[in-house]
This record gives C-alpha cells, sequence and structure tokens, in this order.
C-alpha cells in the first residue's frame, strides 16, 4: 500500500505552520502522530497535497499550569500525557482515559491534539474533552480564536476547523481537587475503538452534588454531552441519587448507529449498563467518603 | 510530490537517502536500505510486525514516513543480537518457550519487549502483556509469547535456569 503522492513541509513555528495551511487553499493536512491520519493516507482515503507536519514545533508541546485550568499542547504525545504528574495531579479522568486510547505503540507517537481535533467518534479523547468541559485553542493566518469542545464537533470526523485553521491547544479547566472519575468502556480487544464507553467526573460540596461532566463515546456521530443527566444530578445528594434512572436520561441523549461490530440497540443496551455502574460506583465513593 | 534528503542511524550505522514524501518508514528500511528483518502486513497500524524503535521508543514504522525519521536512531530486529551471534535475552526467551512460529510477527514483539524492558528493566509480566495488546500473531496462540513474557518478568524458566 502506497499513499497517493503529496508534498510535505514541516515549518517550525505555528505562524509558518498557518501561512502553509492558507497558501494551499484547502488542499494541505496537518500530520501530527500519524497514527489514524497514515492508515487513511494509506488506504487513499485521504489524498492531500500537502502534509503539514507540526512536530518541528516546540510551542506546540507540552502541558503547563494556566489559570483556572491545565493546558495541553496538542502535539504532545499520549505516552508523554499518560505519565505527567501535573496531569494526574489535576486530570484524573484525562489520564484514566488516555490509557484506553490505542496501543503502547501507537500512544508513543500519537498525539492529544490530533485524536480531539479529528474526531473520531468512538475515541476517548474528544469525549474527555467534552466531559471536562475543555476549550480548543485555534490559530489561522486570520487570527485566533477559541471553541468549547461541546460545540466543536459536528459529525463522524467533522468539526469546526476550517482547512487554514491549526489547533495549537487543549484547556481542560480545574475541577475540584476530590472529584470522582467516571470511566467505563466496552471494546472487542483491550486498545481497539470503543464500542461504547463513557468518561466524565462528578464534585462534591456541601453533601450535593456541584458539578457534573459526562459524555459518551461510541454512541453517535460525535463525543455526546450527556446533559440532561448532568442537570438531574446537580444538587443531589450522593446518597439519593437514582443511577438507573439518570442512565435513562443519559441514553435518551445519545444517537447511536448499528455497524458490523454491534447494533444500536446493543449499544443502548450496554451503554445503560456501564453508566449505572460507573455512576454506582462514584456515589458510593462519595457517600463513604 | 516532494523528495527530501535524509539522515539516520539504523542499529547505529548511519544511512544518508534521498525519500519521496510518501514513504513509509517501514517501507523505507526494507527497501532501500534492505533491513527486511522488519515485516510490513497490514500497513495501517493493526498488526504491529513493523514495529522498531525511533530514538528508544516502539513506534509502527508503517504509520510513519521516512522523511519524519530524519535524523533519528533507528531500532530494528537487526541490531538485537551481539555482534556474535549471542541472542539478545528477548529473543533467546521467545524461542527457549516457543514464542514463534512463522515468525513473521516476531520482529515486532521483540522490539516492543525490548524496549519495554530498556525503560524499566524491572518491568512485571502484566507491563510487558499490556504492551502485547499492539501485536497479532495468527500461529502462536500467544500462549509461547506469554511463557517468554513470565521467562523475562523473572518467574519461569529463567529464574529456574
Amino acid at each position: 500500500m502506497k499513499p497517493a503522492p503529496f508534498d510535505y513541509e514541516r515549518p517550525s513555528s505555528i505562524g509558518e505552520a498557518c501561512r502553509l495551511l492558507d497558501e494551499a487553499g484547502g488542499g494541505a493536512t496537518v500530520i501530527a502522530g500519524g497514527q489514524t491520519l497514515v492508515p487513511l493516507l494509506n488506504l487513499r482515503m485521504s489524498q492531500p497535497f500537502i502534509l503539514v507536519d507540526i512536530n518541528g514545533i516546540d510551542a506546540l508541546k507540552g502541558i503547563s499550569r494556566v489559570e483556572g485550568g491545565t493546558r495541553v499542547g496538542p502535539a504532545t504525545s499520549q505516552a508523554e500525557a499518560l505519565s505527567d504528574e501535573t496531569l494526574g495531579r489535576h486530570l484524573p479522568a484525562l489520564v484514566t482515559a488516555l490509557g484506553h486510547v490505542g496501543h503502547y505503540q501507537t500512544r508513543n507517537r500519537g498525539t492529544i491534539g490530533g485524536s480531539v481535533a479529528l474526531g473520531e467518534p468512538a475515541a476517548e479523547m474528544p469525549a474527555a474533552a467534552v466531559a471536562l468541559g475543555a476549550t480548543i485553542e485555534i490559530a489561522s493566518v486570520r487570527g485566533n480564536r477559541s471553541v468549547k469542545a461541546d460545540e466543536f464537533y459536528l459529525g463522524p470526523f467533522m468539526t469546526v476547523l476550517e482547512p487554514d485553521e491549526l489547533v495549537t491547544g487543549i484547556v481542560y479547566p480545574d475541577w475540584p481537587p476530590d472529584h470522582v472519575v467516571l470511566f467505563r468502556e466496552v471494546a472487542q480487544r483491550p486498545g481497539d475503538f470503543a464500542l461504547v464507553g463513557m468518561v466524565g467526573a462528578l464534585a462534591i460540596a456541601d453533601g450535593k452534588i456541584s458539578r457534573a461532566g459526562l459524555a459518551w463515546f461510541g454512541m453517535g456521530p460525535t463525543p455526546i454531552k450527556a446533559r440532561q443527566a448532568e442537570v438531574a444530578l446537580i444538587g443531589a445528594a450522593p446518597g439519593e441519587a437514582d443511577a438507573q434512572a439518570i442512565a435513562e436520561l443519559a441514553v435518551a441523549d445519545t444517537a447511536p448507529f448499528g455497524d458490523h461490530r454491534a447494533s444500536a440497540e446493543y449499544r443502548r443496551t450496554v451503554g445503560r449498563r456501564i453508566f449505572v455502574r460507573a455512576l454506582r460506583e462514584a456515589l458510593e465513593a462519595k457517600e463513604t467518603a | 510530490m516532494s523528495e527530501h534528503r535524509i539522515e539516520l542511524t539504523v542499529n547505529g550505522r548511519p544511512h544518508s537517502a534521498r525519500v519521496e514524501a510518501r514513504m513509509s518508514l517501514g517501507e523505507f528500511l526494507r527497501e532501500e536500505l534492505g533491513y527486511t528483518g522488519t515485516h510490513l502486513a497490514c500497513e495501517h497500524g493493526v498488526c504491529g510486525a513493523c514495529t522498531v524503535s525511533v530514538d528508544g521508543v516502539a513506534m509502527r514504522s508503517c504509520l510513519m514516513l521516512a522523511v519524519q525519521a530524519d535524523g533519528a536512531d533507528v531500532g530494528t530486529v537487526e541490531g538485537l543480537a551481539a555482534a556474535d551471534g549471542t541472542l539478545h535475552p528477548v529473543q533467546q526467551a521467545l524461542r527457549d518457550n516457543f514464542g514463534l512460529q512463522c515468525g513473521f510477527c516476531t520482529p515486532g514483539i521483540a522490539i516492543t519487549l525490548t524496549t519495554v524492558l530498556t525503560d524499566n528493566p524491572r518491568a512485571s509480566e502484566a507491563e510487558m502483556e499490556a504492551a502485547m495488546s499492539g501485536h497479532v500473531c495468527r500461529c502462536t496462540g500467544y500462549q509461547g509469547i506469554r511463557r517468554a513474557i513470565r521467562q523475562l518478568a523473572g518467574h519461569g524458566a529463567g529464574e529456574a535456569a
């Protein structure tokens, strides 16, 4: 297998990358880790004229604390993020989800930003960004803008990113230090894309749930925020929340599809079950804490 | 279609070449440099046969372009055994435990296990098995590979010997 021919550029600054994307007039594709893009190139499902490799841009790498949150450079590798102390301390939900992204060998090269920007609906990183309330920073020659993760995804592999735009950062807001992480997924093998999964966080203050961020993956054309479930949880005491009823609300927000791996009904049934389990476990952890 | 001059080392030996932008690192290693120990199979990142180390880190050589390896230190299965032919402990463990049959997937598996153990010489059986999720083997049923991992983790044949 061989990709269709393309030119290759390796800019060393964000400005240069944006200029290349602008000049390509929509014919360029950004490559970071390439763990999803190169298969698409090899299968000729993607045929860009120019590949803009952002691995030479230091400003797109690394993890830093910013006001009220943690900023992840999009070209940071998944393996690096997985073992990062700052992320471990402030974003345990993201780290938990990261452990399920691909395999050891693909995490070594795959990036956080690549997964977030690509928008594979069954991937963990887009759903984690939506659940945790991340903001995606975007640059182009026309200027910079920020988009909330829950407004970033339009459909399978479709986002609000214009062809001349580059993701330059993902900012995850802080959650209270004692928040609880929720994560469950069902996949055919560890490392495969999930058939269905959910990720999120709950915070408790004064005996009541004060904040809830929950999202599905593999349950529709995009990562899906479980809005109704979040609303139902906020203000409830952990011991009183009805996990089964809240899971029903969460499933009501989804739009799963059937494919050769699982039917839509299977996804709804299993989704409901893993949501109940994750929620019960989280609520019990808080009740006994 | 652009062409690029790249310089890299493979198993410590320097190479330089002109490559088409679209050439994968795996194809470059095999077809241009003759390191045919690296096996290309699925060429979309699923099977793991093509795994090589790049600057000491295990990666899919089918999912990386040769041009992206400019300046890198690449390690392939040809670099594992000592100059006198003594097998690397990972190779020896795979051999001792029938961790291979046809051998097609073996170079990738050997590279992954080597990098895991280089990172952490005391890697546990569970850590090595987790890294194996990135490899497909159609012959062994995996039990021989698991035995090799147990030996490498110091619990099995390796310790008894």
